[in-house]
């Protein structure tokens, strides 16, 4: 028990930590791998919370994938760190209205749930034989297969959509036809001539 | 066996608390597997040169020790004697974690992997989502190797192995949701469990391109030639890891190999039985035939085949285009991918192959 908390602690500092660090640090890259470090720490929670489909998803879907493209794209621009501090002033007090509702929204859902049912000192055991992506998957193809077959066709649309939006073709832009080239055979390109061997005079 | 350990020691074990007899135990696992990598890595340098060697009519090392045999350990040394430069203008923290960043990857998804059927460091329900995870990971130690770096050839070095591996993982992706639903579990010993009985029996078979798929994206992640524009040397120097000397490039290269083992062994498992023996169905050699018994060995020979490929196909193929890469992962392997999983469906649904007890 002792030493759950002490792993939960040290895990919640750690992404409290790295979250301010997204937030007050001075270089894009380094906010991105503070992002990162986030990631896995409430990865870490969740696999506290034996839910392990959760947590390995979100490292692979957020940190596999979505935060390379996201390094990729801060790379490429030229941030602007001087721009960027002054919009953190100015936008702070916005921020802090919304940090604020947003605090008040989850003590308020604490504190509504605490009435109903018995608050844990720690997280509760799942029985023996527990596999929690079993458990997910009966949920999500029966009882909200609805939900999810919509939010399938959502990001089908916006597969489309950031496709056809990007899509451009380039007039004059020289491009192989691959199947073409792989297709050729000797005989489209030389053509041997026979002929007598000429007599020198 | 158990006699020839005196009788003090075992009480003295047995005295110790449960939790650090597991302490101890998976700590002597993980040591195992650790340094087991390791020196197949370093073996695997000097197979990669002779094996090329040989196919370029060359002789390849055989100056250090029998057969060139002590070739990887005189490069160890003399990497790690060599001095460690950092440029003036890098970003020194990230530049000197990053070798870091791509190694502990490709080491730490060796935790799911059994060896043989009782060895395995952690037997986790969601293995295969975990080696994917982590093998999708590795990608930042390249990139933030050329970030930090701060010059333009590393930096094209880190775009281009970006791109890539984001292309292929999900080509790779797709793949191994064709050989968990053929397996019928996310957890790496029963997808073996359920290949058991012989080559016929092997994911191989009834997930042929998928196979493909997965084998040639592996080749694709692993920054190895015929895909290997990171690096890329006759275009952009050495790609991400130019400013790297000594140390910080020998983690480096430790990384790439310990991903092209890791690699090979995965493949080895999802679609050729992992630990499994393949004449498992030959009834004919006896009950206990030594053939039919499933063990580390054929795990291992079936590793140093796709180790033979990757150096098959290096010597093989030249480098390819960009674009034509992106077009290989984007364009073919995710439409046959999806369409295999299809196929597959439909498999289960009419009942024939290793998915048929998915219908039910």
């Amino acid at each position: 028990m002792i030493f759950e908390a002490i792993l939960f602690y040290m895990f919640a500092t750690v992404m409290i930590g790295a979250a301010l660090g997204v937030v007050f640090s001075r270089n894009p890259v380094h906010s991105v791998m503070f992002l990162v470090l986030t990631f896995f720490q409430s990865a870490c929670l969740w696999l506290m919370a034996e839910a392990e489909f959760l947590a390995i998803v979100l490292v692979l879907v957020y940190v596999g994938a979505v935060m390379v493209l996201f390094l990729f794209v801060i790379m490429m621009l030229e941030v602007n760190v001087e721009a960027v501090k002054r919009g953190l002033t100015r936008y702070a007090p916005l921020a802090i209205a919304f940090a604020l509702v947003l605090v008040v929204e989850l003590i308020q859902l604490i504190w509504l749930r605490s009435q109903d049912i018995q608050v844990w000192s720690s997280f509760i055991p799942n029985p023996e034989g527990y596999n929690n992506t079993e458990a997910l998957g009966a949920v999500l193809y029966t009882e909200h297969v609805y939900a999810f077959e919509i939010a399938a066709v959502i990001l089908l649309l916006a597969i489309v959509a950031a496709i056809t939006l990007t899509m451009r073709k380039r007039p004059g832009l020289k491009v192989q036809n691959i199947s073409k080239q792989v297709a050729v055979r000797a005989k489209d390109r030389i053509r041997i001539v026979k002929m007598d061997a000429e007599k020198k005079s | 066996m158990m006699d020839l350990i005196p009788q003090f020691v075992i009480d003295l074990w047995s005295s110790l608390p449960p939790t650090i007899q597991y302490l101890t135990i998976v700590t002597w696992k993980i040591l195992f597997v650790m340094i087991g990598v390791i020196l197949v890595v370093a073996f695997s340098t000097y197979f990669e040169r002779k094996v090329i060697g040989s196919m370029q009519s060359r002789v390849g090392p055989n100056r250090v020790g029998p057969l060139g045999l002590g070739q990887p350990f005189a490069d160890v040394i003399k990497l790690l004697c060599k001095e460690v430069i950092i440029p003036a203008q890098s970003n020194r923290f990230l530049f000197i974690i990053a070798p870091l960043l791509s190694l502990t990857p490709a080491l730490a998804a060796w935790a799911v992997i059994p060896m043989n059927a009782t060895f395995v460091i952690a037997d986790i329900n969601a293995g295969l989502l975990y080696v994917l995870a982590l093998t999708s990971v590795g990608v930042y130690g390249v990139i933030l190797a050329g970030w930090a770096t701060n010059s333009k050839y590393a930096f094209l070095g880190a775009m281009r192995s970006a791109a890539q591996i984001v292309a292929y993982e999900i080509a790779m992706g797709f793949a191994l949701v064709g050989v968990l639903m053929a397996g019928g579990s996310l957890n790496i010993g029963d997808i073996i469990e359920a290949q058991s009985g012989g080559f016929s029996n092997w994911f191989l078979v009834p997930l042929f391109p998928l196979f493909l798929v997965y084998w040639i994206s592996g080749v694709a992640e692993t920054n190895r030639a015929p895909f290997d524009v990171a690096e890329g040397e006759s275009e952009i120097v050495a790609g991400y890891h130019v400013e790297y000397s000594g140390v910080a490039f020998a983690i480096f290269f430790l990384a790439e190999y310990a991903n092209m083992v890791l690699i090979s062994a995965l493949t080895a498992i999802f679609f050729f039985g992992g630990w499994a023996s393949p004449f498992e169905g030959w009834t004919f050699l006896g009950e206990d035939a030594l053939l039919r018994q499933g063990s580390f060995v054929w795990l291992f020979a079936k590793i140093c085949f796709f180790m033979y490929t990757f150096f098959w196909l290096r010597a093989t193929f030249p480098r390819y285009r960009y674009d034509q890469i992106m077009r290989l992962g984007w364009k073919v392997f995710i439409p046959v991918t999806i369409i295999w999983i299809a196929v597959e469906s439909v498999m289960a649904w009419m009942q024939v192959g290793p998915s048929s007890g998915l219908a039910g």
